[in-house]
């Protein structure tokens, strides 16, 4: 019989997936979602339930460390950290956060796990034969870098045993020229799949430092499961206003344009992208939109619409529109693409961001359906 | 549990012979320990049961289950050990420790254990705990499937929620505390025999809906004054209160009074944190690398030891602070850096090489294991060369850069600090002023303010919790901006008033 625990374990868990005792809600930090902290670690913030008590409020109260530096000097190296847990001396519960260092194929891994995202099932007769070499064969011949110590050494010792000149009291081990092996390549044919995302965003007025971090936080979460799904990725950025441009990804999370909205203008770009590099037959194509969903005019988004459904459709795997969610943003676009298409169009998949405590939900949005 | 850990044998049980023939030498002295050999899984649901293999039913133990877990899977923590406050001491061992780490584990149990039997603040805990604590399972259990789960559980939060509320004093009220708990463990006895015998629950409910009106009576007794009950004599023991005043079922006095024995009993662990840990590295530390050391293990010792005492900027290490701080203790009492002559010496050179050849050091740190807790300990041995020699600092937040900036190194403000951390177990003072607050049956508690305002927002979710258990009004009085303020919750809404 398994201990008693699980079952306590099992019944926090449903507390915190709010299937029981709802009256516990509003203490629960759900943590499913490691945030990158920029120096190849994550901070993995574990699901906890707070239970009220008089305590102290933390303004301003800081705590206590060891080691050197002088006064004004920081303690975590990092800047805008938010302030640090003080409280009871060697107690570092408090903030119930996790710092690891893993490879984005783990961190992919936890997120599809907690998320129970589906795996990608990529457009099948689209496979491209593509020739990938490995190292997995010995040979005489090579380049010193890929040179073989151990089959060198052991090709030396057999000579030198064989021969006869292998002195057990003096056991040194002399390669020459004819021992030395080296690490060599075979070429092998894999079938892969390659994908392009095209990330659009609309950088107007309307859309605010607030908004443009859930997007940059959202699309990372997007690249990195999408990377751990195709070999092979690209992405590509487009900011919109009332025009048009691509950019490099720094320009993309960084600008703040201001003026109208014309979606119809990204859409354009977006289809020009994918005729002119991406041929559908080859890729898999991912768009994603972001906006406040302010749209200039009727007309405009009646063109997005003839642009969806003549181009971007039907050469892309899945079109994804997050709308986040901004203080002067009506959402009007939304409503549009969801009148035209639904809410289950296998084509289109809608999502409304509220903050960033719903970016999770989002991301399962987009990628749960394993398209 | 049974299962779940053996005990030692072979090469573990012929160290154990040797580590407890070390610590007896050294002059340690403790109850039986007990050792047993267990995976992480095990160890990891031993600690988030509080050390204990059987509690009651409770999401906060799967909480802590689940965070060791994790933290364990990715490779960030790991538990070596665990010693539970027992008579015999339990302490258990991970599997996938190295022999060097067991002997070091073995060493540091002992120190603890040694702790645990002669520190002043753990005379009156109850070393049969383990027993206790399973059979509180037991009645918990019970009444989960009378009452259901949701309900039991809800007002186990609501409890919880108010479980620092408790009077460090009271660990002394030795004879006293004896004498409640016999009681409560008999009548607790009686009523589970009672419950097997079916004739009798008919009088016993009669009995209990008697004995409740007369309590509801006895609260709502108009009194004339609004100042303090002149018969609150442990005001901060609210949990106490509340168990005599709270117009509760039975079941739930008998889980509150469960659950404040659970916060008795680990209360002298939160008051020495710093003391026992330092005591138990101290030991550790000291029986290694005088005796149990073989010249193969020193780097595996080195790098363990060294990962057990590493100081953070964030954080200060209670095992460093604890063992520099006896071992400073030492080395000034066998060298007689001491008293009025030392202290108001002003001639430096002769107070750098002072050496008295006392050799008291070691007796005095016994003793000083003996008697103190962390707040005396730091109040009377943290000194300012000790300050600096630590490289201790002060930080705070900066809103302008955004990030934790050191802010002084300053002794006094260290000091200072540190006890504020420390006293009363890091919890708010806070005590029952009135049963009967504006003669209308509210309760009120006080804040004692002492420079740190409390976070408002949990006050008011204890409020919520404490109604849930006073049924009436209730109401903190504290400061907020050097403002008295009273916060009153009165079951639908909060009210401030200053």
């Amino acid at each position: 019989m398994d201990h008693p625990i699980k079952r306590d374990h099992a019944r926090f868990r449903k507390i915190v997936k709010g299937r029981i005792r709802d009256n516990l809600r509003k203490y629960v930090s759900k943590g499913e979602m490691p945030t990158p902290k920029g120096d190849g670690t994550f901070k993995i913030p574990m699901p906890s339930i707070d239970t009220p008590r008089f305590k102290f409020g933390d303004r301003n109260q800081g705590g206590m460390g060891q080691g050197n530096g002088d006064s004004g000097d920081p303690i975590d190296g990092q800047e805008g950290e938010g302030p640090g847990q003080g409280g009871e001396v060697g107690n570092s519960s408090g903030n119930k956060e996790l710092e690891v260092d893993l490879t984005l194929d783990e961190l992919a891994s936890i997120l599809g796990e907690e998320l129970a995202l589906p795996r990608i099932e990529p457009k099948g007769k689209k496979a491209m034969p593509s020739v990938t070499n490995k190292y997995t064969s010995i040979g005489m011949t090579g380049p010193n870098s890929l040179k073989h110590f151990k089959r060198t050494y052991r090709e030396a010792m057999k000579r030198q045993i064989a021969s006869g000149t292998y002195d057990f009291f003096d056991p040194r081990v002399i390669p020459v020229k004819r021992d030395f092996r080296y690490r060599a390549s075979d070429a092998k044919i894999e079938f892969e799949n390659s994908a392009v995302v095209i990330y659009m965003m609309d950088v107007s007025g309307s859309m605010g430092d607030e908004q443009k971090e859930i997007v940059r936080t959202e699309s990372f979460w997007i690249n990195l499961w999408l990377k751990s799904q195709y070999k092979d990725i690209e992405v590509r950025y487009i900011i919109h206003d009332a025009t048009a441009k691509e950019v490099d990804e720094e320009t993309f999370f960084k600008t703040r344009e201001s003026g109208g909205t014309l979606i119809s203008s990204a859409l354009k770009l977006c289809r020009e992208i994918i005729q002119s590099d991406y041929d559908p037959n080859e890729w898999n194509i991912y768009p994603f939109h972001f906006s406040d969903g302010d749209n200039w005019s009727a007309d405009d988004t009646k063109l997005c619409l003839e642009i969806l459904d003549q181009d971007l459709l039907p050469s892309s795997n899945v079109f994804c529109y997050g709308q986040v969610e901004s203080r002067y943003g009506s959402g009007q676009f939304y409503k549009d693409l969801a009148s035209r298409y639904g809410e289950d169009d296998p084509k289109v998949i809608l999502s409304k961001i509220k903050n960033k405590d719903a970016i999770l939900d989002s991301i399962k949005d987009f990628l749960g359906k394993g398209k | 549990m049974a299962d779940r850990t053996r005990p030692l044998d072979g090469e573990l049980l012929r160290i154990r012979e040797e580590i407890h023939s070390y610590a007896i030498e050294f002059g340690l002295d403790f109850y039986p320990v007990r050792f047993e050999v267990c995976d992480y899984d095990t160890i990891n649901i031993l600690a988030a049961q509080g050390g204990f293999p059987s509690r009651y039913p409770h999401w906060r133990f799967g909480m802590d289950y689940d965070q060791l877990s994790k933290g364990y899977a990715y490779g960030l923590q790991k538990i070596y050990e665990m010693v539970i406050n027992t008579n015999p001491c339990y302490a258990y061992l991970l599997n996938a420790n190295h022999i060097v780490d067991q002997k070091i584990v073995m060493a540091h149990v002992y120190g603890h254990a040694d702790f645990f039997k002669n520190n002043a603040w753990f005379s009156t805990t109850d070393r049969n705990m383990m027993a206790v604590m399973a059979n509180h399972g037991t009645k918990i259990r019970r009444y989960m499937e009378r009452f259901g789960q949701n309900k039991v559980e809800e007002f186990i939060d609501r409890v919880l929620s108010i479980e620092n509320l408790i009077d460090v004093g009271i660990l002394f009220e030795t004879s006293d505390l004896k004498r409640q708990r016999e009681e409560r463990l008999k009548t607790a006895n009686d009523e589970i025999a009672n419950e097997l015998d079916e004739r009798s629950n008919a009088l016993k409910s009669f009995m209990r809906s008697k004995e409740k009106s007369e309590k509801i009576l006895e609260v709502i007794k108009p009194e004339t004054s609004d100042l303090r009950d002149k018969k609150i004599n442990a005001p901060r023991d609210v949990m106490f209160y509340l168990l005599e005043n709270a117009p509760l079922e039975d079941w739930e006095s008998d889980i509150l009074g469960i659950l404040r024995d659970e916060a008795y009993y680990f209360l002298p662990q939160r008051l020495t944190k710093i003391m026992n840990e330092g005591w138990a590295s101290y030991w550790h530390s000291h029986i290694m690398t005088n005796r149990a050391l073989k010249a193969s293990e020193i780097i595996d010792y080195a790098d363990h030891h060294a990962g057990v005492m590493a100081m953070s900027k964030q954080n200060i290490n209670p095992y460093k602070i604890g063992i520099e701080l006896y071992r400073d203790i030492e080395f000034r009492w066998n060298s007689g850096r001491f008293g009025k002559e030392y202290n108001t010496c002003d001639d430096m050179h002769a107070k750098l090489n002072w050496n008295k050849n006392l050799g008291l050091g070691r007796s005095k740190i016994f003793e000083v294991r003996k008697t103190h807790n962390d707040v005396s300990f730091i109040d009377e041995f943290f000194t300012p060369e000790f300050c600096e020699r630590q490289q201790l600092f002060t930080y705070k937040y900066n809103p302008r850069t955004g990030r934790n900036e050191i802010e002084t190194r300053d002794f006094s403000d260290i000091k200072g600090k540190l006890l504020g951390q420390l006293s009363n177990f890091g919890s708010p003072i806070i005590e029952v002023e009135s049963g009967n607050y504006q003669n209308r049956g509210e309760l009120l508690l006080v804040h004692k303010h002492l420079g740190i305002d409390l976070d408002f927002g949990y006050a008011s979710d204890t409020l919520r919790n404490l109604f849930a258990i006073w049924k009436r009004p209730v109401n903190i009085l504290s400061k907020q901006e050097e403002q008295n303020t009273i916060l009153t919750f009165d079951g639908r809404d909060f009210k401030q008033s200053k």
